[in-house]
């Protein structure tokens, strides 16, 4: 009977090295893809308990993990929550957004470039800490757009502040905005519960309009506009006689469109004078001799149709439309029919600009630190493109200084700076409210700042909505943040 | 072989002093890992160390002395792996009590568990002492067969018998429960030990030859087509998948060690094949467990059934644990539903990681291994079919629960020898150790002075027979 016993320990030993190849492959093969299954709540609990790092702009924390001495270790705290809420985002038991969640490796810890940290973590028993996020954001003029925002009552809408010569953003502010410290309460129900909320309020506090909404820039898309007439040698320069007057009638169409009742001249007028008084008669007559090609040409190269902000997430891409007959691409010109923009991209346009053509990447990510506060990794500016070239971004910035010195965008004028700016009011639809948009830069010879506002909607009445009156002190506020 | 060995002037030590050594490390293992629980769930070493460290070592010493006193040639690795198993079992199910916020006071499970492995241990101690020669039990073949019938029917029974969690394996009698398939096991081994022995030559000389193979003859298939029917019954009736799969394959195993013609496996994996097939076509719950093995994520989170979320938990425990797992404390294995029983190998994964689970199977790799060895070298036929029967039955539930939750086969309901919480399997496999334990001491004892050659042959076997 030997034989069969020694077979059967043979096959005994089988079944024993299957359980444990079984079990190296479970817990060592597959371990790494079983832990990051979105569903794995102890990976979740885990994360939630971390000591992560600090989110930083200047020199305070907006975001940081304090012990709590609960069942999860830390509790995330946000030192200026509404203010700041669009760039952090929120850190939850079950989803974070913002920086929380597109810079989790080097907050949690588990990014490769803070592996030499988790080694001497690991050799020296302490447990791991996050690494710290040094934003881009300038406290001052964070503060200045949010306070200067928040002061239109019922306000929807956002500030974007971009510093032109590298493409740091200086101010992102989305309003409504909320507190994220509820979110991260680690009282689950409450949290879940304020966040079931927050997701259906009709304020939609949750969206950070400055990248994720985009609606029709209106009459800022004139910036666009002109600078493809002058970059494709349509006209010379901002003297140039460009066609004016009252109304325009939009090619292959009974449609008529005027001017809002400013002055656009009888017959031509200079592109400045179109510009200052935004002149829907003259840009809709540029955009149709220029053709829908040439636009769309320019448009991309200031950021539409393209991806090009890596640190917050979702990002919703500005539109220039890719197919329009002519009366469609006359009103492109203008900022309308399908063409949208977020605010990010409206203040891409004014920066680009101001930076003498080259628009810059923009970015939210300074630097990396280590928990010791080694900087391990730094953001360099990067162009995204050369949008016009540098003479034509000196008539279109002499035409936008014009604009606020003797045109629509007075509001932002800031006595002793010269400012370049240009206002916008868009519609949707007949009856809806209308979005009024302001862009500019200043000092307009040397800027240091460019701005784009946004306005959804207020409790103002409609026929005040005007991108001037409205989104030109917010912009002026936030320009003097950074001039003075 | 013995015989050749003894011829040699070969004789196995007792080492009885080994045991004692490895009893001590086992000991190092049972009262760390509790010392263990304590300071990593509850931040200090748990005020009763030292009576409980004191009960498990009065229980060990009890044993040992044991196997010193009834068996001094027993095989000395057995009790120390059991030991240990046992031990790290009582801390996993500890730590889980207090994940669980269960204490002495209000019935914790490591309490009951500490219980049942006295009475296994009292058991195990009355097995070698009341059971000098393992032969004796072949008087009671029928006797065992008829009481594991009996016994695995139980559950069946209007009154006692009682469903727990889709399986129709339980009796209650009054404040007791029971699950009777656990000692059904080893009536079982008995059973089939002994018919084999005095059937093997029918069994394995009749037949003809097909295909290089040789297949029993029709009238000798009766018995496996009885156990087969049993096997089915099982599961048809009682939803137990495991126990189903563990009495058959037992059965095969031991058919074919006793008859060494390997028709039989043939026939038996064709029998199983059907009855797997047969199944999963018409049992829901084998219906069941095999979808949830194969789509596992289909079966867990939001919007689903949620089914799978045992072993889904399981797999993300494991993972979490990796290589050298999280420590006591630090993990969350009460994510996973029954873990101080049929899952406790899942909890150890994840606190314990990938190397205690490698040295749990290589412990019970160990276990089989001294059985089988015990086998191989035991001198009677019926020493030896029981000692393979209960090897293999242990490798083979093993495999089932270790593999079933590790998700290397289909979930299959048994529970994890010694580790797992639960009463009657702990006490079946401590009398299971002490039939191995019982039958090694009688094979590698010396084997007594061979009568002179001219001393009547009968005489001499007869003298080996009654030796005490």
């Amino acid at each position: 009977m030997n034989k069969p016993i020694r077979t059967m320990s043979l096959f005994c030993m089988a079944l024993f090295l299957a359980l444990m190849v079984n079990a190296t492959y479970v817990q060592y093969v597959r371990a790494n893809s079983l832990n990051e299954n979105p569903q794995n709540r102890r990976v979740i609990d885990a994360a939630f308990s971390r000591d992560r790092g600090a989110i930083m702009v200047g020199r305070d924390a907006v975001a940081e993990s304090v012990r709590s001495g609960d069942r999860f270790d830390y509790q995330r705290r946000y030192g200026k929550p509404f203010v700041y809420a669009p760039v952090t985002g929120f850190f939850s038991y079950y989803s974070q957004t913002g920086l929380e969640q597109t810079q989790n490796q080097v907050l949690s810890g588990d990014d490769p470039r803070l592996f030499v940290t988790r080694l001497v973590d690991l050799i020296s028993n302490t447990s791991p800490k996050g690494g710290r996020v040094q934003t881009t954001i300038d406290p001052k003029v964070q503060q200045a757009a949010y306070d200067a925002l928040s002061g239109i009552p019922g306000i929807q809408g956002s500030v974007v502040a971009l510093e032109p010569s590298t493409g740091k953003v200086l101010a992102m502010v989305s309003l409504p905005t909320f507190d994220p410290n509820k979110l991260a309460s680690h009282d689950l129900t409450a949290a879940q519960n304020t966040y079931d909320r927050l997701l259906h309020d009709p304020g939609q506090p949750l969206l950070n309009r400055a990248i994720q909404t985009r609606l029709p820039p209106g009459s800022t898309f004139k910036i666009v506009t002109a600078s493809a007439a002058l970059e494709n040698g349509l006209y010379e320069d901002a003297d140039s006689m460009v066609p004016g007057g009252p109304v325009y009638q939009l090619p292959q169409s009974t449609k008529k469109i005027d001017n809002g009742g400013r002055d656009c001249g009888t017959d031509k007028i200079t592109m400045t004078q179109a510009i200052a008084n935004s002149c829907n008669t003259s840009f809709l007559a540029i955009a149709d001799e220029l053709g829908h090609e040439k636009l769309q040409e320019q448009a991309e190269k200031f950021g539409f149709n393209r991806d090009y902000f890596d640190d917050l997430r979702p990002t919703a891409q500005s539109v220039y439309p890719t197919k329009a007959d002519e009366p469609q691409t006359a009103m492109t010109g203008i900022g309308q029919f399908d063409v949208q923009a977020t605010p990010l991209q409206m203040a891409m346009v004014a920066a680009g600009i101001a930076n003498d053509g080259v628009v810059m990447r923009p970015y939210l990510v300074d630097q990396v630190l280590s928990p010791d506060l080694d900087v391990i990794d730094r953001t360099d500016p990067s162009e995204l493109d050369r949008a016009v070239s540098e003479s034509t971004a000196k008539q279109v910035n002499s035409m936008m200084v014009s604009t606020v010195t003797s045109g629509t965008a007075s509001p932002a004028a800031i006595p002793g700076v010269e400012v370049a700016g240009k206002t916008g009011t868009a519609e949707n639809c007949s009856d809806c409210k209308n979005y009024a948009w302001f862009i500019s830069f200043a000092p307009a010879n040397d800027p240091q700042v460019a701005v784009a506002v946004m306005i959804q909607g207020t409790n103002v009445p409609n026929e005040d909505i005007a991108g001037g009156q409205l989104g030109g002190p917010v912009a002026k506020a936030v320009m003097e943040a950074v001039i003075k | 072989m013995s015989q050749t060995s003894a011829l040699m002037g070969f004789v196995h030590r007792r080492r009885r002093g080994a045991e004692l050594l490895l009893l001590l490390l086992a000991l190092a293992v049972g009262i760390g890992a509790y010392a263990a629980v304590g300071i990593g769930v509850q931040g200090e070493i748990p005020a009763d160390i030292m009576g409980y460290g004191g009960w498990l070592v009065a229980l060990l010493v009890i044993a040992h002395v044991t196997v010193r006193l009834t068996a001094p040639y027993a095989d000395p690795v057995l009790l120390p792996i059991v030991a240990a198993l046992n031990g790290l079992g009582l801390a996993v199910i500890h730590r889980l009590d207090l994940a669980a916020g269960l204490t002495n006071d209000n019935g914790s499970f490591a309490r009951q568990q500490l219980t049942w492995m006295t009475v296994g241990v009292l058991l195990f101690v009355a097995t070698l002492v009341i059971i000098r020669d393992h032969r004796v039990l072949q008087r009671f073949t029928y006797t065992a067969g008829l009481a594991a019938i009996v016994l695995l029917l139980m559950p069946m029974l209007p009154i006692i018998g009682k469903e727990l969690n889709g399986a129709r394996i339980w009796i209650h009698l009054g404040p007791f429960s029971f699950q009777p398939g656990e000692v059904a096991k080893v009536l079982l081994v008995i059973a089939f030990a002994g018919y084999l022995v005095v059937h093997r030559d029918a069994l394995a000389l009749a037949g003809r030859r097909l295909l290089f193979i040789d297949l029993p003859r029709g009238r000798d298939l009766g018995p496996i087509l009885g156990m087969w029917l049993i096997s089915l019954g099982i599961l048809v009736f009682q939803h137990d998948l495991g126990s189903s799969l563990l009495f058959f394959g037992l059965f095969l195993v031991m058919l074919y060690v006793a008859t060494e013609r390997p028709g039989w496996l043939v026939v038996g994996a064709a029998l199983f094949s059907a009855g797997a097939l047969a199944a999963y076509r018409f049992v829901p719950t084998a219906h069941l467990r095999v979808e949830i093995w194969l789509h596992p994520w289909a079966h867990y989170g939001e919007g689903t059934d949620d089914r799978a979320r045992q072993s889904v938990e399981a797999l993300f425990g494991m993972a979490w644990g990796g290589l050298i797992g999280r420590g006591f404390g630090n993990g969350q294995p009460w994510r996973v539903s029954f873990a101080e029983s049929d899952f406790i190998m899942a909890a150890i994964g994840e606190e314990l990681g990938l190397t205690a689970v490698m040295a749990l199977i290589l412990c019970y790799g160990l276990i089989v291994e001294r059985g089988l060895r015990t086998a191989v070298i035991c001198r009677d036929e019926f020493g030896k079919l029981v000692a393979t029967g209960l090897a293999v039955v242990f490798a083979l539930q093993v495999f089932v629960v270790v593999g079933g939750v590790t998700r290397l086969i289909p979930l299959t309901g048994l529970t994890t020898p010694f580790l797992s919480y639960g009463g009657s399997s702990l006490v079946a496999n401590w009398v299971i150790v002490a039939l191995l334990l019982r039958i090694s001491d009688h094979a590698r004892r010396p084997p007594p002075m061979l009568a002179p050659e001219d001393a009547d042959l009968d005489d001499s076997e007869a003298t080996q027979v009654v030796k005490l």
